[in-house]
């Protein structure tokens, strides 16, 4: 049976850096941090006191009231970003068969907000059990895929990739795989979290995975740099239209890109710790090169996990460099959560669609807040610090990596 | 309008996200006010916590219009 190509016909996003493509894009490559203040609870008592988060988002800017109660931040963000990338790839809706359009969403974590204010209202109520009928509809992390096929009325393939923070890589990745086998023609992927909330903030911070830079927020997200003290919280949804290639052309489809290759394996190692010789994560590269023979030559850039966490960079760099060996040192590799933040479920897809862009635009975005160089980190490897370099970008790959020990990577190549 | 009738409307309005000129006493909560089942069940709920009752499963489900929460409410409340 013959594979079906796969590409990219549309884009959408709400991040900390923007609430559409081009704003996002916009601060990427001027190296703009989207760390603040957290805006959204009383930070008193905790220990990080700052995240990446969407700013002045107001849901009734979006969604009639009545719809907004029904749904958990997190879904609001992935309704907002598959809509825009709905709207970007120009499928007509009336014409299109809607049996041949599924939703694979990615949301590691999904509604924390809304579980710790239902379980709040109960333990501080008289013992009567008066949960909201929309609670579990609410919070359950499906939900996001289950609202944008109701939205556009697509009934192809449909649900939730759950991997932690690999979780919106998996969903390119199945929607890539299932596009590739003929299954359906057209799925709406992408990934969205809203964790900046009394539960997931305190949460990270029980596990000491978060920075407590607070005094100087906009530089604690700095991947690489000797002194990185943990992950910055962010918070959104991106989202990506992918499409049997045929499919697209027949229609005359606007194609970003091609997408070439996707990665899944485990570390079977730690709860929350990389196997510190990047195992888990020189497999996954590999397993991702291996779907069309890409030579790891062919790569020009790596949007790395870098989370800026003083383990996990480290591993992921040594895995860069047993997969690529002397070729590494040609990459450029830049990890954009020093500007937007770990949106955890989400990363994957704000990070395809960095890939993408740089693949469209032949610039490659940064990696902010590099201070001091990490003698563990190899100095010949050019992470792209500071300023967004112009580079013709054939091929790029990203990587992301979850507690449970997960690993998904996916490749996008110029059409 | 009774001060049962006012707050039972207000909850109306602010649950199902309506106007307050179509909350008329014939008004059916899924018929006329775009309820489905889930809002239906959120609403008694409100109602509950807001006049301080309990309304059973079996006497919930004979109140399908806004007049008739109005006067289950006013014959319980207390």
């Amino acid at each position: 049976m013959e594979l079906k190509r796969v590409v990219v016909t549309g884009l959408g996003a709400i991040t900390p850096l923007g609430n559409s493509i081009d704003e996002l894009w916009n601060n990427l490559i001027n190296g703009v941090s989207g760390a603040a203040p957290i805006t959204r609870f009383d930070t008193t008592n905790f220990k990080t006191k700052f995240a990446c988060e969407v700013k002045n988002y107001n849901s009734n800017d979006y969604f009639d009231r009545k719809e907004a109660r029904k749904l958990d931040m997190f879904a609001q963000f992935a309704l907002i970003a598959a809509e825009q990338a709905v709207q970007d790839s120009g499928i007509d809706l009336e014409s299109i068969d809607l049996d041949e359009v599924g939703v694979i969403w990615g949301a590691g974590i999904g509604g924390i907000q809304t579980f710790t204010e239902e379980v709040r209202a109960f333990v501080t109520g008289n013992g009567t059990p008066r949960f909201n009928p929309f609670f579990i509809p609410k919070m359950i992390g499906d939900i996001a895929a289950g609202h944008i096929s109701m939205k556009f009325g697509f009934r192809g393939p449909n649900y939730n990739t759950v991997s932690a923070c690999a979780s919106s890589t998996n969903a390119i990745g199945d929607a890539y795989n299932l596009i590739r086998l003929g299954k359906t023609k057209v799925f709406v992927t992408g990934g969205s979290e809203a964790a900046i909330c009394e539960a997931g903030v305190g949460g990270f911070n029980a596990m000491q995975a978060l920075s407590t830079r607070n005094e100087d927020a906009s530089t604690a997200s700095r991947p690489f740099d000797k002194d990185r003290d943990g992950f910055v919280m962010g918070e959104g949804g991106a989202s990506l239209i992918l499409e049997e290639y045929e499919h697209a052309v027949a229609r005359g489809a606007k194609i970003y890109c091609e997408v070439i290759g996707s990665g899944m394996t485990a570390d079977a190692h730690h709860l929350t710790a990389p196997h510190p010789e990047g195992l888990g994560a020189k497999n996954v590269m590999k397993m991702a090169l291996k779907d069309n023979d890409t030579k790891p030559e062919d790569i020009d850039y790596i949007n790395v996990h870098g989370t800026s966490t003083p383990r996990g960079d480290i591993a992921e760099t040594l895995a860069i460099k047993e997969v690529f060996g002397e070729h590494a040192y040609n990459l450029n590799i830049s990890s954009t959560k020093s500007m937007t933040g770990h949106l955890l479920g989400a990363a994957g897809a704000i990070e395809s669609i960095a890939c993408i862009l740089a693949i469209k635009n032949s610039i490659v975005p940064p990696t902010i807040n590099h201070f001091t160089d990490d003698p563990e980190i190899d100095p010949k490897l050019n992470m792209t610090y500071h300023k967004a370099e112009k580079r013709e970008v054939k091929a790029a790959l990203s990587n992301t990596f979850g507690f449970g020990g997960h690993n998904a990577s996916i490749i996008f190549k110029a059409i | 309008m009774s001060d049962i009738a006012s707050r039972v409307k207000a909850i109306i309005v602010d649950k199902l996200g309506v106007d307050e000129t179509e909350v008329t006493p014939e008004a059916s909560f899924t018929n006329d006010l775009g309820a489905d089942s889930l809002d239906t069940v959120e609403l008694i709920m409100e109602f509950e916590k807001e006049f301080n009752i309990a309304i059973p499963d079996d006497q919930a489900e004979n109140i399908g219009t806004v007049g008739d929460a109005i006067s289950y409410i006013e014959e319980n409340a207390k």
